[in-house]
């Protein structure tokens, strides 16, 4: 089974389900998808016959301020053991507004994912049966990896990028 | 039936579920969670972990640094087998860069990876031991695992925080004395691992006290995202090592040994297995461990010798650039995954071409099972909770990051 025909498999089944889909840089299938029909795809790559994608290998959030509407990004990654073929899911949210349903239902290994996505970026999945906190303490009041959190001070001046022949566009500098 | 409803009655303190807090701190948990039990006299009605107590946020320390400063950040993953770790991060990166390891890295790697798994499993399996009241095994294999970090500490001078290897190969050649030290190991060890199996494997006692103590069935394990011995013990064969085979594991012959109950029992016996299938491993790489370079020809991302920094221009500016973080990276997504001590460790590295990976994700296999720990030990007693908990080896640096 090829990335190819995974993907005309869910757009013949699930027509006009992907809004975007590529080949990444690992060559891992990504597809896109928004998320009111994020649950939907899932429970199919899950279930269908000829994908069988029955096991979520991981979860998680992603940052992107720059892009406006779609500052926050949830991956899923499933795996077909049976003939060993990976895909990448990826829905993208607006920071203002950052419901996603959950995906408890289909797996019981998404709830603590979930948890610790929510507990990161502030991810609120709809229908979770307990969002609260995992790793960080419960009164926190900031997503710590968003990128508006700075690891170090502001004010060091050694690690500017112009000293190091960067223009700001092709790598961030240490913040 | 008069006499079961009496002593049902005596389980409970007047009826009623007694809370116990087991841990955050605790003796018998080998780690700092915790875990609130509804107890009905020693069974346990419900039970709610809690964890993050050694959390250190792994990823976002991560998005701050070059890509070398990263390892000592997975050393403290799962630090009973760091070298998986490390091994399994540097290969990330070397897909990332598209790197080429020569074979002699790594073998050395098939080596120090499957050491790590030993030393893993061997702890693991003699806690179990310790869990059940048989402490002796534990003393005798905890010096075997001495010799595994005397062999760690030549080949990259620590020996828990391991540190080892490099992005493009290793940092070192295997010394005279590592070599004396493993022959020397592959030689004693067998008989001693076996003394130590003897005392087990069919002991009436230990059997009585694990098969059939926190089982899960397979099914159920994979919905939970199990992987691993966990997940072999129950029946299911998937291995990293095999299904997606890395630094030349597919030169290897050796077994995926699986289980059938998924208790603890079988957990035992899946990692006693993989001890053994370890060494098989560990003895055909060393005999067949090529000639060659050490380490790939990348000196983008691989440390030239000290002399030549002292003494050579394009040396020093390459040292300069690794260590300030300035070297050429592609942009693009990559996951990696290895075979870890405890299941599936994957590597998502999201690179913007910049000094330090715009995000990177640890598939950390401890955090995604154990939460199927209340499940797996509802309604069993106590000392079974315990000993599900040491057999599912959960380590806190890998459940918390």
């Amino acid at each position: 089974m090829t990335n190819e025909l995974v993907r005309a498999r869910i757009d013949q089944q699930l027509p006009g389900l992907l809004t975007a889909h590529e080949t990444a840089y690992d060559d891992m299938l990504t597809v896109e998808t928004t998320r009111e029909r994020i649950l939907e795809l899932l429970d199919f790559l899950r279930t269908d016959d000829e994908l069988q994608f029955h096991f979520l290998t991981t979860l998680c959030g992603i940052h992107y301020p720059e892009n406006t509407g779609r500052e926050l990004a949830v991956m899923y990654q499933l795996h077909n053991w049976q003939k060993n073929i990976r895909i990448r899911v990826k829905i993208f949210i607006p920071v203002s507004d950052p419901h996603v349903p959950s995906a408890t239902a289909l797996w019981p290994a998404a709830n603590w994912m979930e948890r610790e996505t929510y507990d990161f970026y502030g991810i609120l999945f709809d229908g979770h049966p307990n969002l609260t906190r995992i790793l960080n303490v419960e009164d926190l009041d900031v997503f710590p990896l968003r990128k508006e959190y700075k690891l170090e001070d502001g004010t060091r001046t050694d690690k500017d990028d112009r000293f190091f022949g960067r223009d700001g566009n092709t790598g961030r500098s240490f913040d | 039936m008069q006499v079961q409803s009496y002593f049902s009655q005596l389980d409970s303190l007047d009826g009623e579920l007694a809370t116990l807090n087991l841990g955050p701190t605790h003796p018998a948990t080998h780690g700092i969670f915790q875990n609130v039990l509804k107890m009905n006299g020693e069974k346990i009605v419900s039970a709610e972990p809690t964890i993050g107590y050694i959390h250190r946020a792994f990823e976002k320390l991560a998005e701050h640094r070059p890509f070398n400063q990263i390892t000592p950040i997975t050393d403290r993953l799962n630090y009973c087998s760091s070298p998986i770790n490390n091994i399994g991060w540097h290969m990330t990166v070397e897909k990332l860069a598209k790197i080429e390891i020569p074979k002699r890295a790594q073998y050395m790697r098939v080596i120090m990876m499957e050491l790590a798994r030993l030393a893993d499993h061997l702890i693991c399996n003699s806690v179990i031991g310790v869990d059940t009241g048989a402490l002796t095994g534990f003393t005798y294999m905890f010096q075997e695992r001495e010799r595994i970090y005397d062999m760690y500490e030549e080949v990259c001078g620590t020996r828990l925080t391991t540190n080892v290897g490099r992005i493009g190969g290793m940092e070192r050649d295997f010394s005279p004395a590592f070599h004396k030290k493993l022959q020397d190991f592959l030689k004693t060890f067998p008989a001693k691992f076996e003394e130590f199996n003897s005392l087990l494997e069919r002991n009436r006692i230990f059997m009585d006290r694990t098969i059939g103590a926190g089982p899960i069935d397979a099914e159920r394990a994979m919905a939970y995202g199990f992987t691993g011995p966990n997940l072999r013990a129950c029946g299911v064969d998937y291995d990293v090592r095999v299904m997606q085979p890395y630094s030349s594991y597919e030169d290897f012959d050796f077994i995926i040994p699986v289980g059938t109950q998924g208790d603890t029992y079988d957990r035992f016996m899946v990692r006693q297995e993989e001890i053994r299938q370890s060494l098989r491993i560990i003895n055909q790489a060393y005999e067949n461990l090529p000639e060659g370079a050490y380490h790939a020809d990348v000196p983008d991302y691989y440390l030239p010798p000290k002399d030549d920094v002292y003494t050579k221009m394009e040396a020093l500016i390459y040292h300069f650039k690794i260590v300030m973080g300035e070297v050429p990276i592609p942009k693009g997504e990559v996951y990696h995954a290895v075979e870890g001590g405890n299941g599936e460790l994957g590597f998502y590295l999201i690179s913007d071409g910049g000094r330090q990976p715009y995000r990177l994700h640890f598939r950390r296999p401890c955090f995604i099972y154990y939460q199927a720990y209340p499940e797996m030990i509802k309604g069993s007693m106590l000392s079974d909770a315990i000993l599900t908990m040491s057999s599912m080896n959960v380590i806190a640096g890998e459940l918390d990051a």
